[in-house]
């Protein structure tokens, strides 16, 4: 598993400071972020790809500097969103996929044998030359998810990635987030998704309130929202 | 181009993007000059021709061109008050023809092969062209089409549930903030994505 670490990290918007002063190691394979909206928990994720860069502290991913580095770490750190819509570039499924590889100066061969494989795995073989904007909910949350697995990247972050879905569609990406090799970062609302992971932060006002195991992370969340 | 690909193994299918664009240029340019009612209809049938050997479904293939009718059921009669009816049929065909050709290329072709045949053509121009951000700038032109139209949708939605739908302010406000909060959106994922430079 990679080593994520956030050194007395703090993040301004404004004059409003939305991570203030977090200090992290994340090292097991399945971690969960909670928190009320505002809380500063996608703003901590966003910064493990770089996507958001520390005003305060540090972030590195396996030793990297995520500021100085972000390429290197965006190779190794997928990373999916709330809305799939907002990902997807090309007009069909495919060539949504495919399109990862593009700066990975792959061979065709290769690279075609990569985005089948990732499609199969995914159950989106037989949609594969379907437009994606026509697609439904879930599948274009899978669609997301296989444009950025294709990568092989050793980390996936994910930001409420079933935030948009119905129950049924929440749980098959739930059911995939369980099958997948990657050390995984999910930022949710949706506590029951983050009952089986190895370890949940608890954010709240940008700092971190709660870290521990679910049973024990989880429960001090809901007693912080009654 | 909006996902109008039609798979298939045709020679149609299988030339390359590059070739079909140069072919689909050069056909064009000769409809446009070639000036007889017959050669057009020769031009026609071989148009025809193409999509039958492309093995589209008729059905897929009119739907392409329906939306040209639209514009010539107005611009036939002006042309006939003011050039006659030979001159009003030369231009429906030729755009007919010209329609239908395109058509066939975006069926025929995915956006994946045009994107790499533009970036080889543009590769020679290394120096003074970015070969890449070319063909990423045409992915997302191609993309925002039926992003926006999505957003227009629902924003005329939401107008209409609360009883403003002649308010252009009430259109055009919404809109223009999505539209700039899903550019952003996007430039993010595409900074997820490695595409960051």
């Amino acid at each position: 598993m990679s080593e994520i670490v956030f050194e007395g990290v703090s993040h301004d918007f404004g004059a409003e400071r939305v991570v203030d002063d977090v200090s992290l190691v994340l090292t097991e394979r399945r971690v969960g972020i909670v928190g009320a909206n505002g809380s500063g928990k996608s703003t901590l994720a966003r910064m493990i790809n770089g996507l958001v860069s520390p005003t305060g502290g540090r972030v590195l991913v396996d030793g990297l500097d995520v500021s100085r580095r972000a390429r290197e770490v965006r190779r190794r750190v997928g990373f999916v969103f709330t809305n799939a819509d907002n990902q997807i570039v090309m007009p069909t499924v495919r060539e949504d996929v495919a399109f990862t590889l593009r700066r990975h100066r792959l061979e065709k061969a290769d690279a075609a044998a990569r985005v089948d494989a990732i499609l199969e795995r995914l159950g989106l073989t037989d949609l594969a030359d379907r437009p994606a904007h026509r697609l439904s909910g879930g599948q274009k949350q899978l669609l997301a998810l296989a444009s950025v697995l294709v990568a092989e990247p050793e980390v996936l972050v994910a930001d409420e990635p079933t935030t948009l879905l119905d129950a049924r569609n929440a749980r098959l990406i739930a059911r995939h987030f369980e099958g997948l090799d990657q050390q995984l970062i999910v930022v949710s609302h949706q506590l029951e998704l983050l009952e089986s992971f190895d370890r949940v932060v608890v954010m709240e006002h940008g700092r971190v309130v709660a870290d521990d195991v679910p049973s024990v992370a989880l429960d001090a969340y809901r007693v912080l929202i009654a | 181009m909006i996902g109008v690909f039609h798979p298939g193994t045709s020679i149609v299918h299988r030339a390359p993007a590059l070739v079909k664009l140069g072919l689909l240029a050069a056909f064009v340019t000769v409809v446009a000059l070639v000036g007889s009612l017959a050669w057009l209809a020769a031009a026609s049938v071989l148009v025809l021709l193409l999509f039958v050997l492309a093995r589209v479904p008729a059905r897929l293939a009119v739907r392409q061109v329906v939306p040209i009718l639209w514009v010539l059921a107005f611009a036939v009669p002006v042309q006939v008050v003011f050039g006659g009816w030979e001159a009003a049929a030369i231009m429906a065909v030729r755009l007919l023809i010209a329609v239908a050709l395109a058509a066939l290329y975006t069926l025929t072709t995915p956006v994946s092969a045009t994107l790499d045949g533009m970036q080889a053509l543009l590769r020679p121009f290394g120096r003074w062209v970015d070969a890449d951000r070319v063909g990423l700038a045409l992915a997302l032109t191609i993309r925002c089409v039926p992003l926006l139209a999505d957003l227009v949708r629902e924003v005329m939605e939401a107008r209409r549930a609360r009883g403003a739908e002649g308010s252009l302010l009430a259109l055009a406000v919404p809109v223009i903030v999505r539209a700039l909060r899903t550019a952003e959106h996007l430039g993010e994922a595409l900074t997820a994505r490695g595409f960051d430079d």
